[in-house]
């Protein structure tokens, strides 16, 4: 695929919820481009929309107006149970099922019918800076940061082509935030794409190609230079 | 029994009655009711089944039968409101599973083909199957909310809807049969079946009641785990879309 031509692409997408309180609109006619082989920082307060976007991306819900496309076929067309798979989404909060991180690591290729070699789980461990030892431990033993590395990994099995991070390194020390700043890094010189949320702007020049401000429904892009 | 005998019977709500006016609990009118309502409903399924037995028809067995499932099923259908079709989905559950149990008496000579033995035996069947029912729908509505977040990111992973439901309806199927296991461990412990009483009431000898309480209380484990499984497998769709999207618990959360 050409570079120029978009990945991603979001024409005047709006998405509101009703509840007893009265009617939030998160996302109002938001139109952007994601281009091919690229890190993108979502930024904006709390409550504004962020992981309301990743959702209609990762096809969790639909738009109530406006269109998706990835690689030029609108999200509609492709099989939703492939298209997540492709296009990934990171929940914010680490979820994960019983019982051991192996048996989590496995998930998504288990449902598939397939498998994953021991060695190849210790290297997704690996990735996200945990020892080959954490396999045979339970899930609910692990500490708030382990559990959110596990949660990554387990997503990296599926070696999505856009991997969409809702705060990944929110529960992590310096030294661990580096090691997954730079594993993404690397995630996208192999030629895949990343959007992630952040509330640092220091984390988003140190990561990102583009940073995308969300506030009020409206979004605001700004090129970064390299 | 004799017509005098059942008169008489009423000196029981006498004492109620009684009660309720000298502690002034205000329970008369209900009392009232209730008594003639009782009175009445009982007699009339008396004649009914009087005449059913003496016509021997199957055809009127068979319409029994359906007017059993009809009112189970709008009785559990009530814990479902607002999910499409609950009313259907919970009738052909307890339409296959009494179908399948009572075959499978018949099939293997365990009862007799005869009216006085199949309605009972099918009463029963139904009703632990309503029960049953309510107790799936329960369960799977207070685990829709609970395991959100799991199916979700379950689904997120590339799971189907179906996978992304499975502890979800697991969960549900097992709450389910819960009950009736239980209650095998402590049956003629605890409290004797109100069958097998019957049955010993009315000149039954007791190893003989015993033997059809075994009956009843194991294919009242078949048919709750039947019940169980058919619900799980009707109801857990209706929280999704076509599109493997979780809507959820589309019933009122109220009740
Ligand atoms: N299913 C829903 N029903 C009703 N309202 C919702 C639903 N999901 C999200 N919202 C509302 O939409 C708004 C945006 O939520 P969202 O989770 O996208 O925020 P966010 O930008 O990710 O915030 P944070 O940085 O705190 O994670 C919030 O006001 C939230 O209450
Ligand atoms: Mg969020």
């Amino acid at each position: 695929m050409p570079k120029s031509q978009p990945l991603i692409e979001l024409r005047e997408v709006t998405k509101s919820y009703d509840s007893p309180e009265g009617r939030t609109t998160p996302l109002k006619e938001v139109s952007a481009v994601i281009p091919p082989e690229s890190v993108i920082a979502l930024m904006g307060p709390s409550g504004t929309g962020k992981s309301t976007l990743f959702r209609l991306l990762n096809r969790l819900e639909d738009p109530d107006h406006g269109s998706i496309t990835y690689k030029g076929k609108p999200l509609s067309e492709w099989d939703p149970i492939l298209l997540r798979r492709e296009v990934h989404y990171v929940f914010q909060s680490a979820v994960l099922f019983p019982k051991t991180v192996a048996d989590n690591l496995n998930y998504p290729l288990k449902l598939q019918g397939k498998s994953m070699s021991e060695e190849e789980m210790a290297r997704l461990l690996e990735r996200v800076g945990l020892s080959k030892s954490y396999l045979t431990r339970s899930i609910e033993k692990l500490s708030g940061g382990e559990k959110q590395r596990v949660h990554l990994a387990r997503s990296l099995s599926l070696n999505p082509h856009v991997l969409l991070l809702d705060e990944p390194t929110a529960s992590l020390d310096p030294e661990s935030t580096e090691r997954i700043e730079q594993e993404m890094r690397c995630y996208r010189e192999k030629g895949h794409t990343v959007l992630w949320i952040t509330h640092q702007p220091e984390q988003a020049r140190r990561i990102a190609d583009q940073v995308w401000h969300l506030e009020s429904g409206h979004l605001r892009q700004e090129e970064m230079k390299r | 029994m004799t017509w005098t005998a059942t008169v008489t019977t009423l000196g029981f709500i006498l004492i109620s009655m009684f009660v309720s006016l000298w502690l002034r609990l205000k329970l008369e009118r209900d009392l009232i009711i209730g008594t003639i309502r009782a009175t009445i409903q009982l007699i009339s399924i008396g004649y009914v089944l009087h005449f059913i037995f003496t016509s021997n028809h199957w055809y009127w067995i068979g319409l029994v039968l359906l007017v059993m499932i009809t009112v189970a099923s709008q009785n559990a259908a009530a814990r479902g409101k607002g999910i499409p079709w609950i009313f259907c989905r919970i009738f052909l559950t307890i339409f296959i599973v009494a179908g399948f149990t009572l075959l499978m008496m018949l099939f293997l000579h365990l009862i007799q083909a005869k009216p006085q033995v199949l309605i009972p035996i099918s009463g029963m069947i139904v009703g632990n199957s309503m029960v049953v029912s309510s107790l799936v729908l329960n369960q799977m509505r207070q685990q829709a909310e609970q395991m959100r977040e799991d199916i979700l990111v379950a689904l997120s992973l590339g799971a189907t809807s179906r996978q992304a439901s499975m502890r979800l309806t697991r969960e549900a199927i097992r709450s389910g049969t819960i009950p009736i296991v239980d209650s095998l461990k402590t049956v003629g412990l605890v409290q004797l079946p109100g069958m097998m009483t019957g049955l010993i009431i009315a000149g039954t000898n007791p190893i003989e009641a015993v033997r059809y309480q075994l009956l009843i209380m194991f294919s009242f484990t078949a048919s709750a785990t039947l019940t169980s499984i058919l619900m799980g497998l009707f109801v857990y769709p209706t929280l999704f879309n076509r599109a493997h999207q979780f809507i959820g618990w589309r019933g009122k959360t109220d009740k």
